[in-house]
This record gives C-alpha cells, structure tokens and sequence, in this order.
C-alpha cells in the first residue's frame, strides 16, 4: 500500500520536478552562453581597452553605484519611515504617490531633466539674470546618479514600507515603557528587523543602475555598460562584450552576496502589524514633513510630468494617430502576462527553494537572479543565440520572434525583482501556523490554497507592481525580440527621443506613466495594496 | 472576503497570463505571416520610412511589413535566423552597419539596373550587396552672432588652438562621428587624424553631448560659438523656431568636400520575395520616394536628379566629399581607437 503510494507520488510529481529543473535550467542558459564566450579571448583588444578605458569605466561604474545606493538608502528608508511611523497632513496619499516615480521610465526623467536643468534649459535660463551663470548637470556622477536614485528609489521604498508596516507593535512600544526616542527606535529597532527588506530594496536598485544603458548615455556618462556597447558597435565583438558582461554579473553576485549576508541567519518571524503609526509630532512638524515629501514629489513627479505634459500639448497634433491605442494595448497586455508569469516563476523557485535545501540548487537559484544586472540587450542577444539553437534544433522558425523568447527574456530579468519581496514574506510565515494546520487535517493544497497564499499576498503583489512597471517601460529586449505587430509604448518613446524628438516623445511617456498610474490605482481601488 | 477569494482570482489570472498570449500570438500570426508581404527589418526609424512604404503599397498593392529596431541588434537577428529568417530587406541609418551587413554575407547582390542608374557609385557598395538610398550630410553650424563665415574653414581646423573653449561636439560614440574621423583618416592619414581628435577635445567647451541637437542647444545658449551636425537636425530646429540664430557652414568646400553617410538598404540573401524586395528598393531610388525621404526629414536625395526640398534649399548648393563610403566603413574601427585613445568619450 504505502508503496503504492510511493509509486503514485512518483508519477504525479517526477514530471512537475523535471518541469521545473527545465524552467530553472532555462532561465540559467543566457548567463550560461555569456561564460562560454571564455574561450576564446582578444588579447589585442583587451589590450586596448586596458590602454583607453577600463580603469576610467571603472571608478566611473563604482561612483555611480556608491551614490545610488546612497541616495536610494537616504529617500527609500527615510520616506519609509516617516509614511509609516507618524501622522501628517496627505499622508495616506503621499505614501501611494511616492510610488508613482517608478512608473518613469529612467530615460524619460532623464531626458526631461536635461531639457529642464541643463545649460541651455529653462531653469538655468530663469536663474542667469540673478548672476548664477553656469553649470553642466551633465559633469560628473551628480546628473546620472540622481536621476537612477529618484527612479530607483521606491524599490528601496516599498520594500521598507512594508518592513516597517509588519514590525510589531508590542516591539515599538517596549522600546518606547523603556525611554527609547523615536530616533532611537529607528536606529536600534526597526532599522535591524527592515535590514532584510531595505538590502534587497538596494541590492534590486543597484543591479537596475549597473544595467542602465539610456541614462548614462544621455550623460555621456560611460560606465560598464556604456563599454559594453560599444565594445559590441565599434569592435563589433560579441565575445568581447560577453566577457565584459560577465564582470558585470560577478558584481551582481557580490551584491547578492552582501544582501544574503545582511539578512544573516535570523529569521523573522510575522506578528501583529502596525496598523496606525505610533509616533505622533507637533503640528509644524507634521506641516514640515508634508511638505518634505511634497519637494521629493515634486523634482521627481511634478516638474516631469509638467514639463512633458507642455511638449505633449505642442505636439500632440502631429504624434497622435490611431495605433497609438495599438501600441497601449500591447504594451498593457505584455506587462501584465508577462508579470503574472514572472510571479509565478519566482514563487515556484521560493518553494523550491523552501522544498529542497541543497547547495546546488541554491547556487541555481542565485544565478538564476544575475539576470537583472545584465544590460538588456546583451541579455536579449543571449536569448535569441540560445533561440536560434532551439530553431535549428527543432527545424523551426518558432522561437526567435514569437512570444516564448521575449517572455522568457522578461523572465531572466525582472525574476530577480519579484523573488525578494516573495522570499521575505515566505521567511516569515511561522512554521507552527503551517504544523497547526496540518495537525487540523489539512492537506497540501488546502495548505497552499487557504495558508500559504493568503500570507504570500502582500509579497506577491508587491512582487506583481514592480515586475509590471519594470516590463512596461523595458526597451532593449522588446525591441529584439517582440513579435511582429508588437510595438509598445516604449519602443515609439525610443524611437522618437533617439532622433531627440522629445517633444513628441512626450506622448508616449505620459502615456506609459498613466498606465502605471491607473495599475496602481486599480491594486489601490481593491484594496489589494495601499 | 477578498482573502477568501484570492486564491482563485491567482489561478485565473494565470491561466490568463498564459492563454492571453498564446491566443493573440496564433491570431496576430495569421495577420502578420501574410505570404505575400515584402518583410523589412528597419534601423531607420518608423516615422522616417513609414510613408515611402505607405506610398509604395498604395501604388503597387505589395503589401509590406515593417519591424523596426536598433542596427546592431537587427543584424544579430538576421545573423540568428539565418536561413530561416524572414526578412526580405534589411534598412540601416548608415554606411557602417551595412557594410558591416555585407561582410556578414546577410545580403545578396542587388543585380539591378535601376538602382545603378539612379544612385551614384560612391553611395554605393563597390560589391552591389547595398544601396544608399538618402544622403546625410555632417559639417558645422555655427553662433552667427559670434562668428563670420570666413573664420569657419574645415573639420580639421577646429583642432586650433584658436578655438579652445569654443568647440562643442557629439559623443564618438554615435556612428555619423565614426564615419566622420574615418573619412579624416582616409583623406589626411592616421598621423594626422590623430592629432586632429586630440585638437578637438582640447577645444571642447563641455563634455561631448548625447545628441546633435543638444550640441546647436549648447551653441544657442552661448556655451560653445561651434559644433559638427548632420544638416537634418539643423532643419528640424530651424522648422520650430525659424529665427534661430544658428546657420550651417559647408566644410572642407577647398578641399575634400562635406563628409556625407547614407541611409540605405540590400536584399537579405535568405529572402523569399527577392523579385519584390528589388522592385522596393529600386521604386524607394526614384523620383516619388527620393521626393518624399527629402520631405520627412529634409535629407538630401541619394537620387541626384531628385531637387533637394525647398528648405534644404535655402542652406545652399555644396561639394560633398566623394570618397567611397565603403573606404569609409572599412576604416570605421580604426577611428573608434583613435577617438577612444585621444580622450574623446
């Protein structure tokens, strides 16, 4: 009997096993191919990069990231903190919108802030008259490492939002019967229980800034990828661009590292959530907060949206035309699929992860993540490589250019985005609700149904925002791999800001921001996430 | 009550998530997998070449498709497809990546008369794998508030010490100033092409900008008095704010004559509508289309009997360097070293 048992088990769950080891297998091939460039290497152009730029690119790409993680460390925790532990004027609305910024994509505030700030912009041309003659925004980390910090920093942000939003009351207030300041519980409570969350919030904001293309490159500002670029343009060396790339993903390791290593062997287990926040400030102080969070909103969201909405309004004559409802369609229609498709890859890799403890698997499971620190295009020329293989495989035309490729892309790189707000969630479901329900009958999928999912939901939605805004404003991969008669909003904003229409690029981004804003006021509406 | 209800609303939306798709793609593919349309993977953007093709199929009833998406990256996919791959014509921005196309064996010769007769040699691949089909020409434009024309000579005396301070440039990144310090190197030798970069970037007023268009912005502003631009984009501005006071000045006219780059096309050689692919190209090289690439983005015909538009007009006539674009891409790699060596980013 129970052999039979065994047996039927087998049979039931050998393929849904070998299914996954398929999945995890493919996620892996890209950064797989990218190793194998190895092989061969050129000494001669290595030599010459050695000559011209590496050591410029690098202190370059480590400025840059030092002063994203700063920025985003420095408004994610900080806005974090205030939304959730005190009570100011807005402050329901103002914890949504300072979302929003995330729904921008990094090109866009980009080129607005050049249009804006630069020499030749309004704002430098408001200020002259006064005797403030000249800067360049574009000199330096300053330019590129504020703009990735205001697009990137709402990971930060919502990640510890919702840290500090789960810490227990009973906590707070023991530090509080015991004199501890507000500041003092920052430092000595709550900051400690969110390090899990805030350094998965960093680690996600620095793999996106490491393979940010658009933005360094509207400030001429070469890093790491700018070279990889152009080692693959100008040397038209794919091998070379590989190896380049590979540096890259060891930096994303060394971040996954440090997060992993942050979040220790503590586990942190869920109990009674802040509902209210506990500290309460004098009247001033809150009108002082309100309209700190105001001045964020508005270099990162007013201004932006002001200046885009005039170049919409100049423009919108000669850049509207009826495919546009084409170009909304399939961009809202890939973002969501594409999400909903990458949450579930990502949950099944947490139970895998949850299911089997072993060394391999979790070495699988880490490189599976790399994936978000790779320039897209490199990612995307991996992908069709491995899919070009698959064709002559299977003598088939299927791969490149269908659907499966530029999921299995969006997968590759935003997998890394949904699977930390689920691991942390998951890492704080206390074992004996999960024994407590077996021990009252209930089998594994009640358990799945009825325990685990119910837990996992504000993870997972999380999870869905975020891979949903990220797919929704990706270029390169789209770009390469969509399906034919699968334009998207992104790719018209290329199109045209890469001939530096910005005034008709406009369109399109207002577009795009209002369809991420919409997403989240519908999640907002159903109450599935404040 | 939503708690209740979540864990179904999760199995539906990811039935969906997997069926939406799926549904669409076989819906879109019988759309799109139209047999008899001539498939054209574009560099040149949407905007750009949409009505050459619009115009095509409305005169001959080929049905065309049209996929665009970045140099590099198309070629890769062609390169991918291989044999399988289903585009008939492959369009680039630049001389550069379709030479790089050729030389990748993606094309097939064009075999036409028609476009032998209609678009000169030197726009041409000397192994008729591509055509140029419009012109770009890149010289400098210049404050006409802070400088005369007769102080303006050539490319390669913006290397002057006289103008240090005063010289604001694109990135060498972008492909047009490739081209450009490859035909420098062509014409002067690799000597003194080098020094000719190293005199820019001493000259340069601010780090090189991302785009031609913040480089007249630059000068307008007062930040720099000079900078090398293509033409179209000069037009473009002038189109928005006519009373700008910026003006174009031909360069190297006592010399080599302006650097020009094309936009052009080939036939892949894994088409199946090769017949059709060269009507397309051969109809794109006369009057109608040459008139109508001229429109949309004040380009100068490839087409030399095709009148430039009235407003390209206005800059005046000029000697454009006749150098054989396929000199220019096979020294494309030697100018990125040296830009990178000499600095300029």
């Amino acid at each position: 009997m129970t052999r039979l048992h065994a047996l039927r088990q087998m049979v039931i769950w050998t393929p849904a096993w070998l299914l996954l080891a398929t999945l995890v297998l493919l996620l892996l091939l890209p950064s797989l191919h990218l190793l194998s460039s190895w092989q061969e290497i050129d000494t001669e152009l290595w030599q010459h990069f050695a000559d011209s730029f590496l050591s410029e690119l690098l202190v370059n790409t480590l400025l840059l990231v030092v002063a994203v993680a700063f920025g985003t460390l420095l408004l994610g925790v900080g806005l974090a903190w205030l939304v959730v532990m005190y009570e100011f004027p807005g402050r329901r609305w103002l914890s949504w919108l300072l979302l929003l910024p995330f729904a921008m994509p990094a090109y866009v505030l980009a080129f607005v802030f050049l249009g804006t700030f630069d020499y030749g912009g309004t704002f430098q041309q408001w200020l002259r008259p006064y005797g403030i003659e000249y800067f360049d925004i574009r000199e330096g980390v300053f330019g590129p490492a504020l703009v990735l910090t205001l697009v990137f920093y709402p990971y930060v942000y919502l990640l510890a939002r919702t840290a500090f939003a789960n810490q227990s009351i009973s906590m707070i207030e023991s530090a509080r019967i015991l004199g501890c300041s507000p500041s003092q519980v920052f430092w000595r409570v709550s900051l400690p229980l969110a390090r899990p969350a805030i350094a998965a919030g960093v680690s996600l904001a620095l793999m996106e800034t490491l393979a940010d293309f658009g933005t360094v490159a509207l400030f001429n500002y070469s890093t790491f990828t700018t070279a990889i670029y152009s080692v693959w343009e100008d040397f038209r060396s794919l091998a070379a661009a590989a190896q380049l790339s590979t540096l890259l993903l060891l930096v994303a390791l060394l971040l996954l590292g440090v997060e992993k290593y942050s979040r220790g062997r503590r586990s942190f287990v869920q109990q009674a959530r802040l509902d209210q926040p506990p500290f309460s400030l004098k009247v001033w102080q809150q009108w002082f907060v309100s309209g700190l969070v105001w001045f964020v909103l508005l270099v990162v969201l007013i201004i932006p949206v002001i200046q885009l909405s005039i170049w919409a309004y100049q423009s919108v004559l000669a850049e509207w035309d009826s495919r546009y409802l084409e170009w909304f369609n399939s961009t809202l229609i890939l973002s969501i699929s594409a999400a909903l498709a990458t949450v579930f890859m990502a949950l099944l890799l947490n139970v895998l992860r949850k299911r089997f403890a072993s060394r391999p698997l979790r070495t699988a499971l880490l490189l599976a993540r790399l994936g978000y620190a790779l320039p897209g295009i490199v990612l995307a020329i991996g992908i069709m490589a491995v899919m070009a293989w698959f064709n002559s495989l299977f003598a088939t035309t299927w791969f490149i250019g269908g659907l499966f490729a530029l999921y299995l892309a969006y997968m590759v790189r935003f997998i890394a985005v949904a699977y930390g707000p689920i691991e942390s969630r998951l890492d704080t479901i206390r074992p004996s609700v999960i024994e407590a329900a077996r021990n009252m009958g209930a089998g594994s999928v009640r358990l799945v149904w009825e325990i685990y999912l119910p837990l996992l939901k504000p993870g997972l939605i999380a999870a869905f925002i975020l891979v949903f805004l990220d797919i929704s404003k990706e270029l390169p991969a789209t770009y390469l791999l969509r399906p034919f008669g699968w334009d998207t909003l992104a790719i018209r904003i290329f199109e045209l800001s890469a001939e530096a229409l910005y005034e008709r690029a406009a369109v399109p981004s207002l577009l795009l921001l209002l369809m991420g804003v919409v997403g989240l006021l519908i999640l907002r509406r159903l109450n599935l996430f404040k | 009550m939503l708690q209740k209800y979540l864990p179904n609303g999760l199995a539906m939306s990811l039935a969906v998530s997997f069926l939406l798709p799926a549904s669409l793609m076989m819906s879109s593919s019988g759309v799109y997998a139209a047999e008899d349309a001539i498939v054209i993977y574009s560099a040149r953007k949407e905007h750009l070449i949409k009505p050459q093709l619009d115009e095509f199929t409305k005169q001959t009833g080929i049905k065309t498709l049209l996929y665009t998406g970045k140099d590099g990256a198309l070629i890769e996919r062609v390169k991918a497809e291989s044999e399988r791959t289903e585009a008939d014509i492959l369009m680039m921005a630049d001389a550069g990546n379709l030479g790089y196309a050729a030389e990748q064996g993606l094309f097939q010769p064009l075999n036409s008369s028609v476009i032998k007769q209609n678009i000169p040699l030197n726009l041409r691949d000397a192994d008729d794998f591509w055509t140029g089909l419009s012109v770009r020409a890149r010289t400098l434009v210049y404050a006409t508030e802070r400088l005369q024309p007769n102080q303006l000579k050539d490319y390669e005396d913006l290397a002057d010490a006289k103008w240090q301070g005063k010289l604001c440039l694109r990135t060498s990144q972008k492909v047009y100033n490739k081209s450009l310090v490859a035909s420098i190197i062509a014409h002067d030798g690799e000597a003194k092409a080098e020094k000719v970069v190293a005199g820019w970037v001493k000259n340069l007023a601010a780090k090189p900008y991302a785009k031609d268009s913040q480089v007249m912005e630059a000068i307008l502003a007062g930040r720099c008095d000079v900078g090398i631009v293509n033409t179209y984009y000069f037009g473009r501005l002038m189109a928005e704010k006519p009373d700008t006071k910026l003006a174009l000045f031909w360069a190297n006219q006592e010399t080599t004559g302006t650097h020009v780059n094309v936009s052009g096309a080939g036939i892949v050689k894994a088409s199946d509508q090769v017949d059709n692919a060269r009507k397309l190209i051969e109809w794109l090289a006369q009057d109608q289309a040459q008139k109508i690439y001229a429109e949309v983005n004040q380009e100068y015909p490839a087409n030399p009997a095709v009148p430039v538009s009235a407003t390209v007009a206005a800059w005046g006539s000029f000697k454009a360097d006749e150098l054989s674009l396929s000199e220019v891409v096979s020294r494309q790699q030697q100018a990125v070293r040296l830009m990178q060596k000499a600095g300029y980013r």
